[in-house]
């Protein structure tokens, strides 16, 4: 990619401190997000999979500052946005906007689509006064709405029609990046797919930039670009989206992607179960944290904590971050416990 | 070009039929449903207008003494009968109610001012201030209502002003409490971090995006308050430490009453019931306000 780095994140942790005691003092804490690095590029569509917990949502809100991350850089067009004080950031906000996962709770009850997006446009100062209503209904056409739905309240409308206003209203102070949190999950299938490519058109008219978070690879593999695969707050692949899904070459992703539902009854299933459940981020294993539910883990995966790299054979920007990938490629290194290939009816074990 | 028109008015209509109906005749309809707090609202709503109304259509006054018909029993001239000093109880239990209302309203008011911010500064920014706003309030609460009322007018000397100032700062914690637990939920909301995405100050999302999720519960809290505040009151004034004679306050008139109880139960009585059925008004209205307030119950 020769395109202009837009977001960069460094080591960026998000650690929850858990307070016990009298005194309130921290005992323990959820690592979330513990030490992920990544680039997005301008104009393209990053999305994070991964499941419930492993700290997708929290990545996102650490960098709009939602939440205030532990340590770490997050580079917005060449500003540490943690750098910045209350103020600073503030006006950076402009740039950057997030589309929430539940559109009903995601607008305020009381207000009327007008007054949420009057707001908006007001906290910024991006559009004079006398042009805010010219705008407000130019911005609800482009999303699919009508101009007369301003004056209505939230409830009076679908919930596709909802996540339209949130994106109404993301859109409304012209930002550059859009965190995507979740932003189709709470809809279903036909609106999911109205709204992706509502996305989509916006991203080609106004060259904008999208962190996509996703549980749902159908979707992600409908609107990435490149694609981050994370598991228990680290990152374990990354890569083109092209890459991750016809070569994925973390045993975690290998998992991931065989639970994608195919539209066959006959189709054979080569599904990897996994077994266990997730570790606990508040105490994360050793080494390599998928090594308690991977096959293919060894002595070596409890102690040295992989990093991501990339071998020979995988395209450029792909990385892993497993000791095994060429050994596992090859053949050479078999599964060091069982993997039930078929389902048991007696013991249901752990989908991913 | 009229047949247009019309049509643009009949869309016009058409429009406003979406707009939320207004909140108060909402509120009314869901309030009808219990019939309870419909009697409350209508006794407070009875007795606010009596206590307007009531002195300049009584002759008598609160205060003349008529040593002659002093003890008389309740009959059609005396409806209540009249104290020791012959004063006509009736009058001054009419007289008595803006006092016993004007307590409750202006120490609920008075607290809920300095409680419902301090909740909500506890609330929002959380960590040390809540910490230290919060352990002032539990040492507030550690003392009983009406000991801690006693020490303050004790302090700032007997009168009904003081007294309305004490059990303000006893309705504090109240609030603060109530007020910080809502304030905890209406942040987490995905609507107040989208407004905080969009770069808004602390001040316009307390105030317009987190207030009005905390007003219901407030509301509700300070309607049961001002029974508690009014029963304060009268016990303060009973005890000599509030209403001074010759005040025809409620509690003070208890107390004139309390030496003549085997002789002349009425004296004591009539002040009691009233104070009762007060009280009563508001705690079953409080009760019915919670349901009628409560949006999780809504429709």
């Amino acid at each position: 990619m020769s395109q202009k780095e837009l977001l960069k994140v460094k080591n960026l942790k998000q650690y929850f401190p858990i307070k016990g005691g009298i005194l309130g003092r921290t005992v323990n804490n959820v690592k979330a997000v513990d030490d992920i690095s990544f680039t997005v590029h301008e104009g393209e569509t990053v999305s994070v999979v991964g499941e419930s917990g492993c700290g997708k949502s929290t990545t996102g809100r650490a960098i709009l500052r939602l939440d205030n991350p532990t340590d770490g850089t997050v580079e917005f067009d060449g500003i540490n946005l943690l750098d910045l004080n209350k103020k600073e950031m503030r006006k950076m906000r402009k740039d950057m906007q997030i589309i929430f996962q539940d559109p009903y709770a995601s607008l305020n009850p009381r207000q009327t689509v007008r007054e949420t997006l009057r707001e908006a446009m007001a906290i910024q100062g991006v559009v004079p006064k006398e042009e805010r209503a010219d705008r407000i209904a130019e911005l609800l056409e482009t999303v699919g709405l009508q101009p007369y739905h301003a004056d209505r309240y939230p409830h009076e409308f679908s919930g596709g029609q909802r996540q339209r206003i949130g994106i109404a209203r993301a859109l409304s102070v012209d930002p550059k990046l859009i965190v995507c949190d979740e932003a189709v999950s709470a809809l279903d299938v036909s609106i999911q797919a109205q709204v992706l490519n509502l996305l989509k058109k916006f991203q080609k008219e106004m060259n904008l930039t999208y962190l996509f978070i996703s549980h749902d690879l159908g979707v992600v593999r409908h609107i990435s670009d490149r694609v981050i695969v994370m598991y228990l707050g680290k990152i374990v692949e990354v890569g083109d989206k092209k890459s991750i899904f016809e070569n994925p070459q973390h045993p975690y992703t290998k998992a991931l992607l065989s639970a994608i539902p195919v539209p066959d009854p006959d189709h054979d299933k080569d599904r990897i179960f996994l077994q266990g459940d997730v570790p606990s981020p508040i105490d994360p294993p050793t080494g390599c944290r998928f090594h308690t539910r991977c096959p293919f883990a060894t002595e070596r995966c409890k102690e040295e904590t992989p990093e991501l790299r990339s071998t020979g054979y995988m395209a450029e920007g792909h990385q892993g971050a497993c000791h095994y990938m060429e050994l596992i490629e090859s053949g050479e290194h078999q599964p060091t416990r069982e993997t039930s290939k078929v389902r048991q009816l007696s013991e249901e074990p752990e989908r991913v | 070009m009229a047949n247009q028109n019309i049509e643009q008015n009949t869309e016009i209509e058409l429009q406003t039929e979406h707009k939320k109906p207004s909140p108060l005749k909402d509120f009314y309809k869901r309030l009808k449903k219990n019939k309870a707090a419909l009697i409350g609202f209508y006794t407070i709503v009875f007795l606010s207008i009596v206590s307007i109304v009531g002195p300049f259509l009584l002759k008598m006054d609160p205060s003349d003494v008529d040593v002659i018909n002093k003890f008389s029993r309740p009959s059609t001239e005396h409806w209540f009968g009249t104290d020791h000093m012959g004063r006509d109880i009736f009058t001054r239990i009419v007289y008595g109610m803006k006092y016993t209302l004007g307590v409750g309203f202006g120490s609920v008011f008075l607290g809920a001012i300095m409680g419902v911010p301090l909740g909500i500064v506890a609330g929002y920014y959380g960590g040390r201030i809540d910490n230290f706003i919060m352990r002032l309030i539990d040492i507030l609460l550690a003392f009983p209502g009406i000991l801690l009322a006693l020490a303050i007018v004790s302090i700032l000397g007997g009168s009904l002003v003081n007294v309305t100032i004490a059990v303000a700062i006893y309705a504090i914690p109240g609030f603060a409490r109530i007020v910080r637990g809502s304030t905890l939920a209406a942040k987490k909301l995905e609507y107040v971090d989208a407004i905080r995405a969009l770069g808004s100050s602390d001040f316009r999302i307390i105030f317009k995006h987190i207030l009005p999720n905390v007003s219901s519960p407030v509301i509700v809290n300070a309607t049961l308050y001002i029974a508690s505040a009014i029963l304060t009151a009268a016990g303060l004034s009973f005890l000599g430490m509030g209403a001074q004679p010759p005040m025809p306050e409620w509690g003070a008139m208890l107390n004139d009453g309390r030496d003549y109880i085997f002789d002349a139960g009425y004296i004591a009585f009539f002040p009691g019931m009233a104070i009762v059925i007060v009280v009563l008004a508001f705690n079953i209205f409080g009760d019915g306000l919670r349901d009628a307030l409560d949006p999780k119950l809504k429709n």
